[in-house]
Order: structure tokens, then C-alpha cells, then sequence
């Protein structure tokens, strides 16, 4: 079996969970491994559907009075435990904030190694192979595991949501075994910025401003625009973050994070080695700098040379009539 | 309140990688390399809370000799010890090994302290794995990608960075925490802080003097094959009138991208 962690923000599967279970799912045909989802919690009606829909046999509902609320120790435990009883010879999770906090504390708990933030997965004759980034994407890596389970997260929007459903689903309650000295940190509250905002690595769009944005005030240049396209969310470079004009949070590059999203949309960004780093597995990236030199444009699928000050009020006006 | 910091030397992220064609590695001849970036988040943090709550900041590093730079780098900042964990291997790309050896380090050498602070990942592994790995062998809390920390007495609040929010954790010390950018602006190395840090020696241990075999250590994740990215095309540039740029950058939108 390949178990895949389900992760659940806000009562909602998350999306790069599905990723992973297709993912698993597309491997697991081949060698005729069955695919198993566990989730933390109760099952909500919504997220068992998702789950049959992209192909899961089984889904084990893990659930403790003390997992209320995430815990690395505590989850990881309790999937050590799931583990240990079902045998599987993979599990993979989104490497979301959640599994990227998560799967190293497992790996070290069931003495396995991880492949971390994996944008490709194979199963060939009976061994798992996963490509990894490193330097934030100047290189990758080819790894195996050489220690069973094989573990690795997923990096979000990369694989693809498979619908193929399976033939039957079964779910399984599963009681875990813990105490209050097994949970050792616990998240008390969740705190929300002013605006509801879609991570850079979750987007569909990533609409970024670097140097040439001149300051804090003309990013609200950028949420206009972001406005205007769906699934969009708001990244920057690291000059832009260091001038303090916009949160690190949405810093793009090796100091900041590797994004992979349909379409990257770079304004006054010189395409610093660093950045390029972070953005280059993008489907899509276009480009707009008033200098034509910019190495940027050496990425660019679409680069127009202009003034981005001149070019985002006609953006806004084209992207209006086009939708009316 | 007595603070572990935990340091790698990696190559300067404006290095260009280049891959060895006859081995499972990157070319490491020739890279400048520096104090992990969110390294130093760790190391600024653990001297501001020694500053207003008192202690002592050690800083260590698993690596090989030319490590001491970056320790020396840590103790012209303000920390008060270094220590050099001696690893002569290359890169390998493996948290378990990097974990495993910092807790024989401590388990054996350093049993007391208060925190352990990390940066969230080393810039080149990229792998985010040590921090967690440690707190799970040592039965400690951890919180990752840290933007803010109290610590108050044995008690300690973190906030940690998740997607579009953050989260408030609580936890007890002995505690693991990770540092992630945006905790605090490092300060610079005072000139008399270099000059002093110049003349200390650092102690080293050796990784021989740790009682690990080399079954416990051997890497849990084997690299068979390293690749340089695949190349991007440059596509079309235009520079000519901006309405007529933008009507053809919807197009692209449209026909191309589909976006919209």
C-alpha cells in the first residue's frame, strides 16, 4: 500500500493532498499497490468524496482527545503508529507548512530517511525514485531510498489531480494510543493577516515586483491586477522584501520560496541568479522590465520592455474589456 | 538560560552550480561560501535572548575544518563558544546523518541546555529536515519556520509561518526552534568582535570521538543521479508601442498561458 497523509485546514482537504493521492494512485497501478488516505480527525462527507474521486481504497480516520488541534509530536505518533500496524511501503504527504514540519519528525521516529519537496515520483521495478531540487532549483537530485517505508513530500502544485475513482472505499476508525508527554507543542491559535490572502506556493498565478516597483505605496498596483486574475497571489523579490516593502512572506527565490505556478508574472525584476532560482520551474513566466538588457527576459516566455508603471493601467483596462 | 545554535557552511547563493558529470555531486571547487542566511536569524536570536534574560550562546557546526570560518563568524557576532563537529565528507544530501550526529554530539559532550535553535534549512540541501529530526531523537517540542519567539521561564510561544497565516504554538523548554526570516535583522561582526574572534581557537570534535558506527550514520536517502535544471527557451520580447505590447500580452494570456 502507498498511504498518503490528508491534510485538513480549516475543516477543508487541501488540494496538494489530492496531488499526492494521484500521485500515489498513477505509481501504484503499475506494481498494483492499493492506495491508502489518513486523516487526522473525522472524516467530513466532502473529503471522503474527494478522496474516492482520485482513487483511494482506504481511509483511516486517526483520532485522539489530545490531537484536537496540530502537534508535530503528537501527529507524527499517532502516524508512526498507523505505520508500524499497516506496513506500507510508501507514504507521501504534501510538502505544505503542515508536512514539511511533520514528515522529518516522522522519518526520524520510524528511522527512515525522506526525500523532501520531490517535483517527480516513479516506482520502478519495486524502488522508489524521486527528483528533488536543490539550491532552490539550480540543480536536481535523483534519489532512492535505502531504508523502508519509503518517505517524501510533495512539493505542492507541481503533480498534477487525477480524477479516477476507485472501485470501492472502505473507512477505518482507528483509535491512537497517547498521552499528554507524547504531545509536546501545540498550536493555540491561528493567526489571520487583514486580508484573506492565497499563498505564493499554492497560487495559480504568481503576480511579483521587485526593485522596480519603487516602493511599498505601487504594490497595490500589483493587488489591482491580482483583482483581475483568478487564483492569483501576490510575490515579490528579495530587494522588494529587504526595502520592507512587502512581508517576506511572499519573497520569491533561494532565500525565499520556490514557486510553480501556471503563469509567473515578474515586474521590475532584473532576474537576479538567486530569483530565477525560485521561479524557472514556472509553466509560464512573463516578463516586464524598461531594461531590454534585464536577464529576465533570458526566462521569459513573454517580455515586453516598458515602463511597468505604463504598462499595468493598460493591463487592467485589456483584462476588463476582455472579460466584459 | 543555556542556547545551542546550530550553523552549516554553504555556498553563496549568487554562486552559480555547476554539476560534476563523473559523480553524484555538484562542483564544489571554486564556490565562496557563507553562514547560512537563516542561520543567522538563529544565532541573532539566541544572543537577544541571552542579552535580555541572561545565559549562554554555543554555537557548533558539523562540517570540516573550513567550517571554523562561519563559527568565528558567530563568536565576532557575540556568541560565547564555538565548537567544530569534524565531518570531512562531501555533501550528501541526507538530514538523517546530520541529526543523528548532532544528538550522539550532545547526548555525549553537551547534555545541558535550554534551546536549540536552527535556521529552517540550509540554502543548497534545501532539505528542512535536522531541526525536526533532532527534537524527535531528543523527545523535545519543535516549532519550524519561526517569525517570533517569547520565552519565559520554562514556558515558550512561537510563531510559526504556515500559508497565508501564521501559527501561534505553544510549548515547554528544552525545545527545538527553527528560525525562519523576518525573526529579527542580524547585527553586523563589531570590528573588536572580528579581531577577537581571530585569535580564539575553536574546540573540535572529532566525528571519531562520537561512538557512532558507520551503519548509524550511512545515509537513509541515496543520491544516484545530479542534474542541472532543464534550460528555459527565451521566448518572444516586445518593445515597441506599450497598447499594442499589452493587447499581445492578453493574447498570450488567452491563447497561450489560457489564464484567462
Amino acid at each position: 500500500m502507498i498511504l498518503v497523509f490528508g491534510e485538513i485546514r480549516d475543516g477543508q482537504l487541501k488540494k496538494a493532498s489530492l496531488e499526492a493521492l494521484s500521485t500515489a494512485r498513477r505509481v501504484g497501478e503499475t506494481s498494483g499497490l492499493k492506495v491508502g488516505a489518513v486523516i487526522v480527525g473525522s472524516l467530513t462527507e466532502e473529503t471522503k468524496e474527494s478522496f474516492q474521486r482520485c482513487g483511494a481504497d482506504i481511509i483511516y480516520c486517526l483520532s485522539h482527545p489530545l490531537l484536537g488541534s496540530y502537534s508535530s509530536s503528537g501527529y507524527s505518533n499517532a502516524l508512526a503508529q498507523l505505520v508500524t500496524e499497516e506496513n506500507p511501503e510508501a507514504l507521501l504527504l504534501a510538502a505544505t507548512a503542515m508536512g514539511r514540519d511533520l514528515a522529518p519528525r516522522l522519518a526520524a521516529r520510524l528511522r527512515v530517511g525522506l526525500a523532501s519537496d520531490c517535483v517527480r515520483l516513479e516506482l520502478k521495478e519495486g524502488v522508489f525514485e524521486a527528483v528533488r531540487p536543490i539550491f532552490a532549483g539550480k540543480a536536481f537530485l535523483t534519489v532512492q531510498a535505502s531504508s523502508s517505508p519509503f518517505l517524501a513530500t510533495l512539493r505542492p502544485n507541481v503533480f498534477p489531480v487525477v480524477e479516477k475513482a476507485s472501485s470501492s472505499l472502505e473507512v477505518e476508525e482507528r483509535k491512537v494510543d497517547l498521552d499528554e508527554d507524547m504531545v509536546k507543542e501545540r498550536v493555540e491559535e491561528i493567526i489571520r493577516g487583514e486580508q484573506e490572502e492565497l499563498d505564493i506556493t499554492e497560487a495559480e498565478i504568481v503576480i511579483s515586483g521587485g526593485r522596480g516597483m519603487k516602493g511599498a505605496e505601487n504594490f497595490q498596483l500589483l493587488r489591482e491586477l491580482s483583482a483581475l486574475l483568478p487564483q492569483s497571489a501576490i510575490g515579490a523579490s528579495r530587494s522588494a522584501v529587504d526595502a520592507g516593502w512587502i512581508d517576506h512572506q511572499h519573497q520569491v527565490g533561494q532565500t525565499g520560496k520556490t514557486v510553480s505556478p501556471t503563469l509567473y508574472m515578474a515586474f521590475g525584476i532584473s532576474g537576479a541568479i538567486q530569483h530565477l532560482a525560485g521561479m524557472s520551474s514556472s509553466k509560464y513566466i512573463v516578463a516586464v522590465n524598461k531594461d531590454p538588457e534585464a536577464p529576465i527576459f533570458k526566462v521569459a516566455d513573454f517580455g515586453v520592455v516598458g515602463d511597468l508603471f505604463e504598462v499595468i493601467p493598460h493591463l487592467k483596462e485589456e483584462l476588463k474589456k476582455f472579460k466584459s | 538560560m543555556n542556547i545551542f545554535v546550530f550553523v552549516k557552511r554553504v555556498p553563496d547563493t549568487e554562486s552559480k552550480i555547476r554539476i560534476n558529470p563523473t559523480s553524484t555531486n555538484i562542483v564544489f571547487d571554486g564556490l565562496n561560501y557563507i553562514l547560512n542566511p537563516y542561520d543567522e536569524y538563529a544565532v541573532e536570536e539566541a544572543l537577544r535572548i541571552k542579552e535580555s534574560q541572561g545565559g549562554q550562546v554555543t554555537v557548533f557546526s558539523v562540517g570540516p575544518d573550513e567550517a571554523q570560518a562561519i563559527l568565528k563568524k558567530c563568536l565576532a557576532m557575540g556568541a560565547d563558544e564555538a565548537v567544530l563537529i569534524k565531518d570531512e565528507s562531501e555533501e550528501l544530501y541526507d538530514g538523517w546523518r546530520t541529526a543523528r550526529i548532532i544528538v550522539a554530539a550532545l547526548q555525549q559532550h553537551y547534555p545541558d541546555f535550554d534551546l536549540l535553535l536552527f535556521g529552517k534549512q540550509a540554502v543548497g540541501d534545501d532539505n528542512s529536515q535536522v531541526p525536526a529530526m533532532v527534537a524527535e531523537m531528543l523527545g523535545l517540542p519543535q516549532v519550524n519556520v519561526v517569525t517570533k519567539l517569547e520565552i519565559q521561564g520554562s514556558q515558550g510561544v512561537a510563531y510559526r509561518e504556515i500559508e497565508g497565516a501564521h501559527e501561534k504554538v505553544v510549548f515547554s523548554l528544552p525545545a527545538v526552534i527553527s528560525a525562519q526570516k523576518g525573526l529579527n535583522e542580524p547585527r553586523y561582526e563589531t570590528l573588536r568582535g572580528i579581531m577577537a574572534a581571530k585569535r580564539r581557537q575553536i574546540p573540535v570534535l572529532p566525528l571519531e570521538q562520537l561512538g557512532l558506527t558507520e551503519e548509524e550514520i550511512k545515509p537513509k536517502v541515496a543520491v544516484v543521479k545530479v542534474e542541472a535544471p532543464p534550460p528555459r527557451k527565451a521566448g518572444q520580447v516586445i518593445d515597441e508601442e506599450i497598447t499594442e505590447a499589452v493587447k499581445k500580452l492578453v493574447a498570450f494570456l488567452h491563447e497561450e498561458a489560457k489564464v484567462i
